[in-house]
């Protein structure tokens, strides 16, 4: 049976999210099944829950499947270069202090060629909302070996396994100092809203890591179905409570998900600008 | 029995990837493999979850109140 077609303006008013799309711009350019749709709803009805209007949110991407997001973003929006995405969000937010600024990225984008910027910007603590899409496979040029593949799956640059240990990107953060550190999936959908909703409101800088499935290309090359990555997700990922509960032994393959460190001790580094700012220029500014 | 939602499918934005039945708990939806698009095979069925809403990558699939779906249908 087919369904009625119902104007989209009716759907706005009932969906009260939708405010934050280009619906000109739909459907998107993403593979069917791609989990960074997920994390771009979640985005958007977080933002919708805090109250936040349109023009105050700036939205940064860098290159990559995921940072198409913000070509389907109602707001200020940045595509940059190829993993620069941090450093001109922290550009943006020194500059314009009261925009909400969420950095979209992927694997690729922020730990392998913008690996620096990344743990730079975490090391500042600058208050930017950085959601990394992780989805362990270079999806866009055709599925390489990324930093966070899988030991022991497949990639188009290593057809007989990857062998090569994956980064852990929270332990990473936290090391770099990121004072939010959260992982969601995107088969949990509430959940990873309150996540990113969490890390919006948090002042300093938040990571949300969304495991989030390549359907079409890690898929092909690891022999699985669309389902059956989302049910891997959903398998495989424990609240982060639970795992603590679990002895060692039964850790292993188990991955944690919820908020993984917050720390609301350490300053924020615009604040610490703009004092300066203020001091050296006797208080005018 | 009647259904606690009405579930809406916006063919032009389906690609098909079938997730939302997959996390369907009643079986409302089913894919049409020749069109590679959603249909409502059992709309009788919905219990309002809004999982098949909130798991669609493509914001495509909408679950209204059968209140709502009547405000916006009459309107």
């Amino acid at each position: 049976m087919s369904t009625p077609n119902i104007p989209m303006e009716k759907i706005v008013e009932k969906k009260p999210y939708f405010k934050y799309l280009r619906l000109n711009k739909m459907p998107t350019i993403w593979c069917p099944g791609c989990g960074i749709g997920q994390a771009f709803r979640a985005t958007c009805m977080a933002l919708d829950e805090l109250g936040i209007p349109n023009d105050k949110v700036a939205m940064v991407s860098g290159i990559g499947c995921s940072s198409r997001t913000p070509g389907y973003f109602d707001g200020f929006t940045l595509h940059t270069t190829h993993g620069r995405a941090p450093t001109f969000a922290t550009g943006l937010k020194l500059a314009r202090p009261e925009l909400t600024t969420i950095v979209f990225t992927g694997d690729g984008d922020a730990l392998a060629i913008g690996g620096n910027h990344f743990i730079h910007a975490a090391r500042r603590n600058i208050d930017i909302t950085v959601v990394l899409i992780n989805n362990w496979i270079y999806g866009m040029t055709g599925g390489q070996v990324s930093p966070t593949t899988p030991t022991g799956s497949y990639a188009t640059t290593t057809p007989y396994g990857n062998y090569e240990p994956q980064f852990d990107v929270a332990k990473l953060a936290i090391a770099a100092g990121a004072t939010y550190v959260a992982r969601g999936t995107a088969y949990h959908a509430m959940e990873l809203k309150k996540l990113i909703m969490d890390g919006i409101k948090h002042k300093g800088f938040s990571l949300i890591e969304v495991l989030s499935p390549c359907t079409i290309v890690y898929g092909r090359k690891n022999r699985m179905s669309i389902e059956e990555m989302y049910f891997w997700f959903k398998e495989n990922t424990i609240p982060v409570k639970a795992w603590e509960k679990l002895p060692e032994e039964k850790r292993a393959g188990k991955i944690p998900r919820g908020v993984l460190y917050h720390d609301d001790s350490r300053p924020e580094y615009t604040e610490l600008y703009w004092q300066k700012v203020k001091e050296l220029s006797g208080g005018e500014k | 029995m009647a259904a606690k939602g009405i579930v809406v499918v916006k063919e032009e934005w389906c690609k098909g990837c079938n997730i939302c039945a997959a996390v369907c708990p009643t079986q409302v939806l089913k894919l049409d493999k020749v069109k590679a698009i959603m249909t409502v095979a059992h709309p009788e069925k919905c219990i309002g979850c809004k999982q098949c809403e909130m798991i669609c990558p493509d914001f495509c699939i909408y679950v209204f109140t059968p209140e709502e779906y009547e405000e916006i249908v009459s309107a």
